[in-house]
């Protein structure tokens, strides 16, 4: 017997080790399922934990820590010009952050029996996957998950091979502190990671072809952020398409819009992720991809094969983490024949700038392109006790609540903390909480999370 | 201020109806939507629910009165009006405007199946908690088409399980074999639709041409019992496995014991022994002590034998249950029986006398026959029918002697077992009671 012909028999085979795919793989394995996952770099953690979520985080926290010191002068204390060293800091974020999870999520997937294996997959069948790369083999399955993820999408129409021009898993590395920095696209990566280089010293200009930054969220929310970030950015163009790139050597001149060429010490390129459906040998199976790339999926995450289902990005908006670990634990309940269905009503969505944007349920501005009727109840932080002692009075909390019968159906907030806040807002979507029952619940004092009562309050008078 | 609650319209240019039912009483406070009343038009019966919360102060109405559109039905007092938000405008008398209808049984549909009505206007999402849904999963029940009983109209997990089940969920609902209150006085039967189970029946034919026909409503008892066994029947897959107890032994042992029994004030009767015999044999074939989900995929085994017994009265079939009945002696059983027995049949068994049995026996003997095909009584996986018996003539090593011979028929769901198993079993059952004395062991 050949290497090649190593034939492996599982129950379910998961291709990718990202968030999805280990939430599915850990989950099919509790169930008493043979599972597998096959993983390009042969570990768990996927973009989430080596090129987005988690090291982008840690950045945040740098760059938090940064301005929070220079505030500190603001109540007479002087930490003095910070001294930042780029080796220690790149060090911490992927050992101490990063390393540190990956072997925990290694450990975990070692005690529940999972054997992740390296190599790049594709279908052979709908039954089976040929697996190239490190670990050569055949693998056939029950059951196929896959969670292959996506990944940073290029700039339409510019062609430009330059290391000064990174993507966003090239900037969470820190190759160093630009002079200056051109951020392409005023969406959360963009604005997240320009704030990071903002903090360390870079001078950044931030363009964006829309006429706003943060289109999804509510105007009144990205309000506060956007004053915030006009303070911490040389320059932010709305509106502003970017025509040429070029790498002169010294640096990469830039077209924006009509004007002339500007020179930039690095170039970031933030404006979306592209699911990674390509070379997986999907027309082997009877599953369906849409002409973005994404793979169909019913409810319960299966696709139009019967042994093949999908979890994550792959299969749509919004491209988050936590969304695909819970559809990862759906479809290996579903694989195990239980009743699971993919009906969460909030995907909360946070963008980590400072301040911090979040959202989830429906947004005031998803309801008058509805034309919906809702009540809209505002808390201004500007009002919050606990608000005033960080300092910080630029937030906000919304509720967007149903007219009939009092329900809560969106909750959005800016500001520091917003992404902790959410929570409650999740839980009072999903749960179809009425406004009253945040307003008659006690809050801690005092505290941001007051914020959320006193909104609720304003609809009771 | 007390605030009248008019009929409201009912749609389709109904303009009046008869109340079937006053399902709140002078005094109760009610919350919003809570069922209040239940009418019946030439279309179909209603549930009227209350537009708000409150103190119900007067009724005006009662059971078999006609009533129009804009009539006052009943009179909310001012106490009590914690969820009253909409209270001050909803209740001007002249003005009212309708809650909507919740219709129960239209076109056909039961009560007991909400899930056939259209919940009210709703956008988005169904309001319910992510443990709610799984459970509406788990059941089978669509969610979009459950009306939530919570605030802000959230469907909460007992909408979902009385869109899910036949079982009634409130006392107002009719009475079932097993969670009959037959001592409450019957209301007079008036007729309605059965609850339908998958097919539909075909319509009748005329029959008036063929001669003179007279119509009766079934009582609340008898289409309950239509209901259950229509589920059951339709539902389980059922087979029948036929075979006779030799128990001359065990009738001998009877006789003998019938008058040491009597000075402690027991008559021993064949049913007792029945009851101990498949309680024992149940030990041992955990499967028929059983409960079949097939949403979930699973067979829930009971780790208690309760045993239903068939009694059959002057309203129609009620099964009693006796607890535990592997643990008890027969003696116990014997006892207990005597008791039970008369109590359901004078309609004064308690809820709790009625429910979780596990196993069924019926004992058709009394009356003839030579056996029967008894129907599952559901959720359960098997019933015993017991027929009379008889003294037969039987060979034994060559020579024909007369036997005491006990026609049985178990009846089993085949989704759950198969023959070979439903032949094991009732063998099991038949051993204990061809060797009395295993059941004296507990064998």
């Amino acid at each position: 017997m050949v290497m090649g012909d190593l034939v492996r028999e599982v129950d379910v085979a998961v291709v990718g080790g990202g968030p999805g795919g280990y939430s599915a793989a850990f989950r099919c394995a509790e169930l008493g399922l043979e599972t597998v996952v096959v993983d390009l770099d042969k570990r768990l953690g996927g973009a989430c934990l080596f090129e987005g979520c988690i090291p982008s985080k840690a950045l945040l926290h740098v760059a938090a820590v940064l301005s929070e010191a220079e505030r500190a002068r603001e109540f007479g204390v002087d930490f003095g010009e910070p001294r930042i060293s780029l080796d220690p800091l790149r060090k911490w974020k992927s050992e101490r952050v990063v390393g540190k999870l990956a072997r925990g999520l290694a450990g975990v997937a070692r005690g529940k029996n999972v054997e992740v294996i390296g190599g790049r997959a594709a279908f052979e069948d709908a039954r089976s996957l040929r697996i190239t790369g490190d670990e050569p083999q055949k693998i056939r399955f029950k059951h196929a998950i896959l969670a292959t993820g996506s990944a940073p999408a290029g700039l339409p129409g510019v062609e430009i091979v330059s290391e000064r021009v990174m993507d966003s898993t090239a900037a969470l590395e820190v190759p160093d502190v630009p002079g200056s920095l051109l951020v392409i696209g005023g969406g959360y990566i963009g604005l997240e990671l320009g704030q990071v280089y903002a903090a360390l010293g870079s001078e950044v200009t931030v363009v964006e072809m829309l006429d706003g930054l943060l289109t999804g969220a509510d105007r009144d929310l990205v309000q506060h952020l956007a004053r915030r970030c006009e303070r911490m950015f040389k320059a932010i163009r709305l509106g502003t398409r970017v025509s040429a790139l070029r790498d002169t050597g010294g640096g990469v001149e830039a077209r924006l819009g009509d004007g002339e060429p500007e020179t930039f010490d690095r170039v970031l390129v933030a404006v979306g992720r592209r699911p990674q459906t390509r070379e997986l040998g999907l027309e082997a199976t009877r599953a369906r991809v849409t002409e973005r790339g994404f793979v169909e999926v019913d409810a319960r995450g299966r696709t139009a094969d019967p042994h093949v289902w999908a979890v994550g990005d792959i299969t749509g908006e919004p491209m988050l983490a936590h969304r695909a670990m819970r559809q990862g634990k759906v479809v290996a309940e579903a694989i195990a024949g239980r009743p699971a269905a993919f009906d969460n009503v909030v995907v909360p969505a946070v963008v980590f700038t400072d301040p911090e944007v979040a959202w989830c349920g429906l947004t005031e501005t998803e309801a008058a392109r509805e034309g919906r009727a809702v009540k809209i109840a505002k808390f201004q932080w500007a009002a919050s006790g606990r608000a005033a002692t960080l300092g910080r009075s630029d937030g906000l909390t919304k509720l967007v609540v149903d007219p009939e019968t009092g329900r809560v159906l969106g909750v959005g907030i800016v500001g520091p903390g917003a992404g902790e806040l959410i929570a409650e807002g999740a839980l009072a979507v999903e749960t179809a909480l009425l406004a009253e029952d945040l307003a008659l619940t006690i809050h801690a004092h005092p505290t941001l999370s007051e914020t959320l009562m006193e909104a609720a309050e304003t609809l009771l008078r | 201020m007390a605030r009248a609650f008019v009929l409201p319209d009912l749609g389709e240019g109904l303009t009046e109806a008869e109340i079937r039912q006053v399902l709140v009483r002078e005094g109760d406070v009610v919350r919003e939507d809570a069922p209040l009343l239940e009418v019946e038009t030439d279309k179909a019966t209603v549930e009227i629910p209350s537009p708000m919360a409150g103190r119900v102060e007067r009724i005006h109405v009662q059971p078999g009165q006609t009533v129009k559109v804009g009539q006052v039905l009943v009179e909310f007092g001012d106490a009590g009006a914690p969820g009253g938000k909409q209270a001050a405008d909803t209740l001007d008398p002249t003005r009212t405007p309708a809650p909507e209808p919740k219709t129960v049984i239209a076109d056909g549909r039961a009560k007991q199946a909400p899930a056939a009505e259209a919940p009210a206007r709703r956008e988005g999402p169904v309001p319910a908690t992510p443990s709610t849904r799984r459970l509406a999963r788990e059941l089978g029940v669509d969610l979009n088409a459950v009306r939530g009983s919570g605030p802000g109209g959230r469907v909460t997990d007992d909408d979902v399980r009385a869109a899910a089940g036949p079982a009634p969920a409130t006392p107002s609902t009719e009475p079932a074999p097993t969670s009959a209150r037959p001592a409450a006085p019957a209301p007079p039967a008036v007729a309605k639709p059965l609850a339908r189970v998958g097919v539909e029946p075909p319509p009748l034919p005329k029959f008036e041409q063929w001669g003179p026909v007279e119509r009766q409503p079934l009582s609340h008892l008898r289409r309950t019992i239509a209901e259950r066994m229509t589920l059951s029947a339709t539902l389980i897959p059922h087979v029948t496995h036929f075979d006779r107890a030799d128990i001359t032994d065990l009738d001998a042992v009877i006789r003998r014991n019938l008058e040491s029994g009597r000075g402690r004030g027991v008559t021993l009767t064949l049913t007792a022994f029945l009851l101990k015999a498949a309680a024992l044999a149940l030990l041992d074939h955990p499967d028929f002590n059983a409960s079949l989900d097939p949403a979930a995929g699973e067979l829930i085994l009971k780790r208690y034998v309760h045993l239903g017994v068939a009694v059959a009265t002057e309203r129609g079939l009620i099964v009693p249950v006796m607890r535990d009945v592997d643990k008890k002696t027969i003696l116990e059983l014997a006892r207990e029986l005597a008791a039970l027995a008369p109590r359901v049949r004078d309609g004064k068994a308690t809820l709790d006398d009625l429910r979780g049995g596990t196993f069924t026996i019926t004992n058709i003997g009394a009356l003839g026959g030579t056996g029967a095909i008894p129907i599952i009584n559901y959720p359960e996986v098997a019933i015993l029918g017991v027929a009379r018996a008889r003294e037969e003539a039987v060979v034994r090593e060559g020579r024909i002697v007369p036997r005491l011979l006990l026609p049985l028929s178990l009846t089993f769901d085949h989704r759950v077992a198969d023959g070979a198993d439903g032949a094991r079993f009732a063998s099991s059952i038949i051993r204990r009671l061809e060797q009395p004395d295993s059941l004296l062991l507990g064998l």
